[in-house]
């Protein structure tokens, strides 16, 4: 069996093993995405006030492109779900990891793929969700057929760009035990600077300006951009390209810590 | 490293290793406000050392027990045999891989099962996890497809496998970790503790399976267990290890005649009677029913004096536990050292 055939295979079989365990648990999701969609509800209301009260627009977003910003943004956030790295905590105290390091695989791949297979999942209970929102918000939204591409691929993008900086930052725990103040860093440099809480059209030059020398905006202000627009195809190649550097600079940074985690890992629950 | 282009010789070993050690940097703490204090800015840690100059060779086809007290180094041995754990000092070869490397050829040809780690997919079937190891191990299906049915009917797993793993009971989950730990045939497998916990029926079915799995591939097997039986039905030869230095590696048989041979009887009678005649009473908390040892030797003809001469109901002959012959082994060598 050649390398590339026996990857597909092994990331079908793992998808199609989350999938059978995710629908196990389709209650359990639901109520999961229905609190998570909480969130972005929360930021399209205030929103939209402010644009209703600075006379129908703030920064050039009507209530309806704004409907149309945060009810892709429930898509995205549930494609950006990866492993955390308070899963890696559990994972090294409770000794799961020395299962997965006495397999001839990566355990990046068991990951990537798990959590892929999880995505159709949620992309399938996302669809119902989404129709109720646009029922109630009515957003407006016609993209072109380029911007449909590069949203298909870009969420995609943005999934493996997330799943390998929180990789990296859970590798940490093999150095400290605990990561969780780290990760409460970056989940609010991320929070502020990917535009997640606010679109970065929205955001002070400064903050537009930094967000462009960082990974955040590509993992979900990008693609919700890509979809939702203004957007050029030019940019919609600009966003790729970036997305594809992120990818590679991700898979080296994992590569290089993982190598020398590996060396330090003691077994910390035996 | 590749096989066969190992640092450490041995023609025919599965397992060579010389001098391995491992040391932990541990930290060190009093328990107070005032020491974690001071351990801010003054971190103190100890040296713990859990293998220390440890050296053996396996034979390809070979069963051995390794045997020791609780924190003897075992299970740290074992990691570093498996690849888990970088040792500090020393160097291993299995099947001709230095496990620390990682290759992916030698962890596919390498197993190990720990009594209390769960592999399997929790909420699925183990079917399920069958599968996912034939990927991960690049299985061809039609040799999985033998190789699976096969551990199945030989571990009489049956409909099990088609349950979640969560709604097995210990034994089942353990003949289920077993089969899926196997399915990509090892050559080398390390056992650590794989009948903890289960029932007499289930040990002796796991005992079976291991020495019948042994003969049909010629496996290379580096097993740990704190029951007796286990090494007795598996192992001719065993090592044994205290505070994380090899104290004795030979025949099962020698170990315990050398350190083990006493037999303890538990003598149950319809009147309390003075048994110090016999043997050494070790217990008579019971008056009716004492305990007493005696020379592994003197078994039969002391049991045969009991019956004549005492009001005997009931009588076992017990082999004393694999931990007080360690304990004795190591009384002996602190002695004789």
């Amino acid at each position: 069996m050649s390398t590339l055939r026996w990857y597909g295979d092994l990331y079908l079989t793992m998808a199609r093993l989350a999938i059978i365990e995710q629908f196990q648990y389709r209650a359990a999701n639901y109520m999961y995405m229905i609190g998570m969609v909480a969130e972005p509800v929360v930021y399209l209301v205030v929103w939209s006030v402010v644009a209703t009260q600075q006379g129908g627009e703030v920064g050039g977003m009507t209530p309806r492109t704004i409907a149309a910003y945060y009810i892709v943004w429930t898509l995205v956030r549930n494609m950006n779900i990866v492993f955390t790295p308070f899963g890696w905590e559990q994972r090294i105290r409770e000794g799961q990891l020395s299962g997965q390091l006495l397999r001839p695989l990566h355990p990046i791949h068991y990951d990537l793929a798990f959590f892929a297979g999880w995505k159709v999942v949620v992309i399938v209970m996302w669809l119902p969700i989404a129709a109720v929102l646009a029922w109630l918000f009515r957003p407006e939204i016609d993209p072109r057929l380029s911007q449909v591409a590069v949203f298909a691929v870009a969420i995609w993008g943005a999934y493996l760009i997330r799943s390998m900086l929180l990789w990296m930052l859970g590798m940490v725990t093999f150095w400290t035990t605990r990561v969780g103040a780290a990760f409460d860093f970056f989940f609010t440099a991320e929070l502020l600077l990917s535009g997640r809480v606010v679109p970065m059209r929205l955001m002070p030059d400064w903050a537009q300006t930094l967000a462009r020398y960082l990974p955040f905006e590509s993992t979900f202000g990008f693609p919700i951009t890509a979809l939702v627009g203004p957007i050029s195809d030019a940019e919609l190649i600009e966003g790729l390209v970036r997305q594809a550097f992120w990818i590679v600079a991700g898979a080296v940074g994992v590569a290089l810590m993982w190598r020398r985690a590996t060396k330090v890992f003691t077994s910390v629950a035996g | 490293m590749s096989s066969g282009d190992s640092a450490v010789s041995g023609d025919h070993a599965s397992i060579v290793v010389d001098g391995l050690g491992k040391t932990f940097n541990v930290p060190v703490r009093e328990p107070g406000l005032r020491s974690a204090v001071t351990s801010l800015f003054n971190r103190k840690t100890n040296d713990v050392v859990a293998v220390d100059d440890v050296g053996f060779t396996v034979e390809a086809g070979e069963i051995v027990g390794f045997l020791g007290p609780n924190g003897a180094g075992k299970t740290t041995t074992l990691k570093m045999l498996s690849g888990l754990l970088h040792p500090s000092e020393g160097q291993a070869s299995v099947l001709g891989y230095t496990p620390f490397d990682r290759d992916k050829e030698f962890l596919r040809q390498i197993t190990l099962v720990m009594g209390n780690r769960n592999q399997l997919q929790w909420d699925l079937p183990a079917l399920d996890s069958f599968e996912m190891s034939r990927a991960v191990y690049r299985i061809p299906r039609p040799e999985f497809v033998e190789q699976r049915d096969e551990l199945i009917e030989l571990l009489d797993l049956g409909e099990l496998v088609s349950k979640p793993v969560r709604n097995l009971s210990l034994g089942e989950r353990m003949k289920a970790e077993i089969a899926n730990s196997l399915l990509h045939r090892p050559a080398v497998l390390f056992l650590d503790e794989p009948t903890l916990g289960l029932d007499v029926t289930m040990q002796r079915r796991i005992r079976s399976f291991l020495a019948d799995y042994n003969r049909r591939h010629n496996a290379t097997i580096l097993l740990t267990s704190h029951y007796m039986a286990d090494v007795e039905a598996l192992c001719r030869r065993v090592m044994v290890i205290n505070n994380g230095s090899l104290m004795f590696d030979g025949d099962l048989e020698l170990l315990s005649e050398r350190f083990g041979g006493h037999r303890t009887l538990v003598v149950t009678l319809s009147e309390p009677a003075d048994l110090s005649t016999y043997g050494e009473v070790v217990d008579d908390s019971t008056p009716s029913r004492p305990s007493i040892r005696i020379g592994g030797d003197e078994a039969a003809a002391v049991t045969a004096r009991l019956l004549a001469e005492q009001p005997v109901i009931d009588l076992t002959i017990e082999q004393p536990p694999i931990d007080d012959v360690i304990e004795r082994a190591f009384g002996v060598e602190a002695d004789t050292a």
